[in-house]
């Protein structure tokens, strides 16, 4: 078996485990929905500052449905005790690392896609020709998110700790990609285009890239025993 | 063994003596020495303690964690862990009191205890990955395994702080074009030399920290090897 052969062995098996429970779907969609519903109670609908305050509303709710994707991804495998069957596999750690990548990449885009649509409906707010730029976006945002939610989760079950403690570890860490995401989305939805958000666009591509290299690098010593 | 102790024991006391002399030179020089600022008047002075503070947690002490976390993922060498450890709750510690000295001090100012001002914003992400990192650490019981997990946040949480002040750089400049002016004022030579006493007795107030936290780590993890070699011998008494 080759390197994604044996990756894409443990993202099927992550999503049959997920699709046949989906306990983990619903309540990361239940979740954005409940946050993006929320927040609209703290601003006046309508008001400028509501047209503000919605690009913020959006990537709160993709992050915090995020959390839960990632956190599930080494939770459940320590809680069933397959941990140290999916650590003996006679394969290399970066294929378990890129298997649960892919696989939180699958969960945390759609439920960020789910998400998305249901805060242009309740919001109002008119896509138009912004919806490539904002699909890029979310493509930018899941790739940075389920990189180091992926890492850290492995981190948080190698101390058993519970999805809060996951959620402290990992959001100052997010930040720069939620300011690059909630900036760029107002722009878009201003009528601007991502040729002239300048340098933004290329800090989340960086910042996905170098914490893809580093994740790659250090997972090893994450799940080492 | 006894030996290097000894000498870790004067190098606290040589640090600790040296720190002693600079913090006093520096509040006397801080406080009474440099002449007040004319249009901030006395608020100014906290300037002495703010800039220092800040230059530590920013630089040198989250640095160190990094790249004592590189070291024992490289080595395995707990005493690696042992001083990274150290650096971090000093730097914690640090970071406090500069996000405490920068809002008072804006309050004056700004009138105002908090601007999403880049540098002030980025010492508050960096407070919060600081915390993660003990939080870590705290959870985590003791032994590699805590090392190895706490290094991996150091290292990952080094490499976020830069992309976070570009970002948050970028989005204060070109969201609000005009940010709060910076806090330039022109410097007097013998505010200069206030400054730079401070920051040397700063920088030796950490040193001093660092040695004395890791001792107390070192002799933490001795006892607990003691205590479990003592509870061996116990089991095996008893058995005979």
């Amino acid at each position: 078996m080759s390197f994604f052969s044996q990756a894409w062995a443990i993202v099927r098996k992550d999503l049959v485990t997920e699709l046949r429970g989906a306990s983990t779907i619903v309540s990361m969609v239940l979740l954005g929905l409940l946050v993006v519903l929320v927040f609209n109670f703290g601003v006046e609908p309508g008001t400028a500052s509501a047209s503000l305050a919605r690009s913020g509303v959006l990537w709160s709710a993709f992050l915090f449905s995020g959390v839960i994707a990632v956190g599930r991804s080494f939770a459940s495998e320590k809680e069933a005790g397959c941990m140290d069957g999916l650590l003996l596999c006679p394969v290399d750690r970066g294929v378990i690392y890129l298997g649960k990548l892919i696989g939180n990449l699958i969960l945390v885009f759609a439920t960020g896609l789910i998400i998305l649509l249901f805060w242009t409906a309740i919001y109002n707010v008119g896509i138009g020709g912004a919806w490539f730029g904002l699909l890029l976006l979310l493509v930018l945002a899941t790739i940075g998110m389920s990189t180091l939610g992926t890492l850290f989760a492995a981190v948080a079950a190698g101390v058993r700790a519970r999805d809060a403690l996951l959620t402290v570890f990992i959001f100052p860490l997010l930040i720069p990609l939620v300011i690059g995401a909630a900036h760029m989305s107002t722009m878009l939805l201003s009528g601007k285009t991502l040729g002239e958000a300048g340098m933004w666009p290329w800090i989340l591509v960086v910042y996905d890239v170098v914490f893809l290299a580093v994740s790659f690098m250090v997972f090893d010593f994450v799940v080492e025993d | 063994m006894g030996d290097r102790k000894s000498r870790m024991d004067l190098w606290v006391n040589v640090v600790g003596t040296v720190t002693f002399v600079l913090v006093m030179a520096g509040i006397l020089l801080a406080l009474l020495y440099a002449p007040t600022e004319k249009t901030l008047g006395d608020s100014q002075r906290i300037f002495y303690l703010h800039m220092p503070m800040a230059w530590i947690a920013l630089g040198p002490g989250f640095t160190v964690v990094f790249a004592l976390s590189i070291a024992y993922l490289v080595t395995g060498k707990m005493k690696f862990d042992r001083w990274a450890s150290a650096s971090a709750e000093i730097g914690v510690i640090f970071t406090t009191i500069t996000l405490l000295t920068g809002s008072l001090w804006g309050k004056q100012e700004w009138g105002v205890y908090w601007d999403w001002e880049p540098r002030l914003t980025t010492t508050l992400v960096l407070w919060f990955i600081y915390v993660g990192y003990l939080l870590l650490r705290a959870i985590a019981g003791e032994g590699p395994r805590r090392a190895r997990l706490s290094a991996v946040y150091g290292i990952v949480g080094w490499v976020d702080v830069p992309i976070v002040f570009l970002s948050i750089w970028l989005w204060r400049t070109l969201l609000h074009p005009k940010i709060l002016s910076a806090r330039g004022f022109a410097m007097d030579s013998r505010m200069i030399l206030a400054l730079m006493v401070c920051l040397v007795a700063i920088t030796f107030l950490y040193l001093w920290l660092l040695m004395v936290r890791a001792r107390t780590r070192t002799l933490e993890s001795e006892i607990s090897g003691l205590r479990a070699q003592l509870r061996r011998r116990n089991r095996r008494g008893g058995n005979q």
